[in-house]
């Protein structure tokens, strides 16, 4: 009963990460209709430009801020730059585009900062809280992680549904052309969209990182586990991203306990391939069925 | 249906409806668009008064919606000039109409599917939103009032076209005729001072279209209407003034009893129900076909 508490506990923590880099991608995926895959080498950038500063003797939290503000800027001059020319074409352009930064990032970030392991400091407590004689899978840490996480989640809730600006990324999303005949500067939105993306897929990104080994490749697992969590929230809905991450969360957990670590992987891609097989528009799907 | 009333907390509302529309002239001057070689139009020009309705018809394929394409700067004429409010329009962009005073439909509805009704109506007040970018990003006092002012004005637009009760459903739930209101809402919610309405009769019933020619005449008092339909009743009983395009060339324009009069008008249109004819044939064998 321990066990099974402490499992589930540890699934809903990385879950909640998931969830959020698989908003991130779902962000993305509806304004642009693309899927992100530099989405992780993003991240992990802005997880070295924090890690330089904390190294610098600077505190957690303004490397935090830094390394958030670094992603908003990332994103928007990616979209500006690099995404845009590719916007609107034959989907495998855009596709490959993504995989080509997802690289050459990773490999930026090699020359830039090596390819060493290094530690990432976490900001608060690593040793789990004692309830009564035994001690629980839930650390001061993990607390701030999903508290962080919702917090996101929240604030993006608040934007996309009570401001002028959401309703405008919101109609962008679903209508370019119209939008734009209505005034709506859709082109800005869309920058803004995959800066705001980049935020939550950085803040994703250092929270796996914390307390952990951070390497140029260390969220390639999580953009597999994210994706998995997207695909299975049905790629196009910002409650199935989040469904879909804790579900996954939850699933590895598991699978790592009760059957064997080693399994983790392959159990994400098992998961994967039976949602496109059996509901390939996910559990959130909308009517209409998604192409390809 | 009375006058879009103004949203009580409206700061504009200290001023009565003024005569604004006086100088809200739209003209067309020897406009020439050709595709890939084949001339689209050819040397068209049309002006519309201020708070008139023009009509614009013409049998398939006359360039009708071509000419209204180049009113709203989605396509670039090759020659000619467009003057709105006495300012040549050069390199005119879709996203520029809104902040013109200038609103279009579309064929069809064009709503955003996963926009309720009266968020859909909100985007199209979006220019008289005033918080900046910023602001509305971390969803500052200035940006909630203008949220609120929007949402009054989109519920003032929805109230005069009678689809109040709709405000807070999906446009896909919506029967057809309710979607085309709502549509018009979206457009009427900007106050232009130009309407470019896009066949806003296709797919209503009688009593609806006759209920449409109603509202399109209380409209004209307060801006200019720029028409394109093809019933012709309805094009009859609302227009001050028509403009008659066959493949591309205008032949005739005036008073709608001047163009029902004129023989050119009448040959070319006797072509047309020919086509109508054979399109009603098509249709009756294909649902015989369904049938059987």
């Amino acid at each position: 009963m321990q066990q099974f508490v402490n499992v589930t506990l540890t699934g809903l923590i990385s879950g909640s990460v998931y969830a959020a880099f698989a908003l991130a991608l779902v962000l993305i995926w509806r304004s642009t209709r693309i899927v992100n895959f530099a989405q992780g080498s993003m991240a992990a950038a802005t997880s070295f430009i924090a890690l330089a500063l904390i190294q610098a003797g600077q505190s957690y939290w303004l490397a935090l801020v830094v390394a958030l503000a670094s992603g908003f800027v990332i994103g928007a001059v990616i979209e500006r730059v690099v995404i845009r020319p590719v916007e609107g074409g034959p989907e495998l352009n855009a596709v490959i585009v993504t995989l080509g930064l997802f690289v050459a990032i990773q490999a930026l970030i090699a020359i830039v900062f090596g390819s060493s392991f290094e530690s990432f400091p976490a900001p608060f407590g690593l040793r789990g809280f004692t309830v009564g004689e035994t001690t629980i899978a839930l650390t001061p840490n993990s607390i701030y992680v999903l508290v962080a996480v919702v917090l996101t989640m929240a604030g993006l809730i608040a934007l996309f549904r009570f401001t002028r600006l959401g309703l405008a990324m919101r109609a962008s999303a679903f209508g370019q052309e119209v939008a734009r005949l209505l005034g709506v500067r859709v082109g800005r939105m869309l920058t803004l969209g995959w800066a705001l993306a980049a935020v939550v897929g950085s803040l994703s990104g250092l929270l796996i990182a914390g307390g952990g080994l951070v390497y140029p490749a260390y969220m390639d697992a999580l953009i597999v586990f994210g994706f998995v969590a997207a695909v299975l929230g049905g790629l196009d809905s910002p409650v199935g991203a989040v469904v879909g991450g804790l579900t996954i969360g939850l699933a590895l957990s598991y699978v790592s306990a009760y059957l064997d670590p080693a399994l983790v992987n392959l159990a994400a891609l098992v998961i994967l391939m039976v949602v496109l097989l059996v509901r390939p528009g996910g559990l959130f799907a909308s009517s209409t069925a998604r192409r390809a | 249906m009375g006058p879009l009333a103004q949203p009580p907390d409206s700061t504009s509302s200290s001023t009565p409806h003024h005569d604004r529309s006086s100088g809200a002239r739209l003209e067309m001057t020897g406009i020439s668009v050709s595709f890939g070689g084949v001339a689209a139009l050819s040397d068209v020009s049309l002006t519309v008064e201020p708070g008139q309705v023009h009509g614009l018809i013409g049998p398939n394929g006359a360039g009708k919606t071509t000419l209204f394409n180049v009113a709203c700067g989605l396509v670039r004429p090759d020659t000619g000039r467009i003057v709105w409010r006495g300012d040549e329009l050069r390199r005119l962009r879709p996203s520029q109409l809104s902040r013109l005073g200038i609103a279009r439909t579309l064929q069809g509805v064009g709503l955003f599917r996963g926009l309720t009704v009266l968020e859909n109506v909100m985007v199209g007040a979006h220019r008289h939103a005033r918080a900046g970018f910023v602001s509305a990003l971390f969803a500052i006092p200035t940006s909630d009032r203008d949220e609120a002012r929007l949402r009054a004005r989109a519920l003032a637009a929805l109230e005069e076209l009678e689809a109040t009760p709709y405000a807070g459903r999906y446009p896909d739930s919506l029967p057809y005729p309710v979607q085309k209101r709502v549509a018009l809402a979206r457009a009427l919610v900007s106050d232009p001072d130009l309407l470019l309405l896009d066949e806003p009769a296709s797919g209503l019933s009688e009593d609806e279209m006759h209920e449409l020619g109603d509202l399109i005449r209380t409209l004209s008092g307060r801006m200019s209407v720029l028409l394109v339909e093809h019933h012709m009743d309805l094009v009859m009983r609302v227009c001050d003034r028509i403009t008659v395009l066959d493949s591309g060339q205008q032949i005739a324009a005036g008073t709608p009893a001047e163009v029902q009069a004129d023989p050119a008008v009448t040959e070319a249109y006797l072509g047309d129900e020919v086509d109508v004819a054979s399109d009603a044939a098509a249709l009756t064998t294909s649902t015989d076909g369904r049938e059987r």
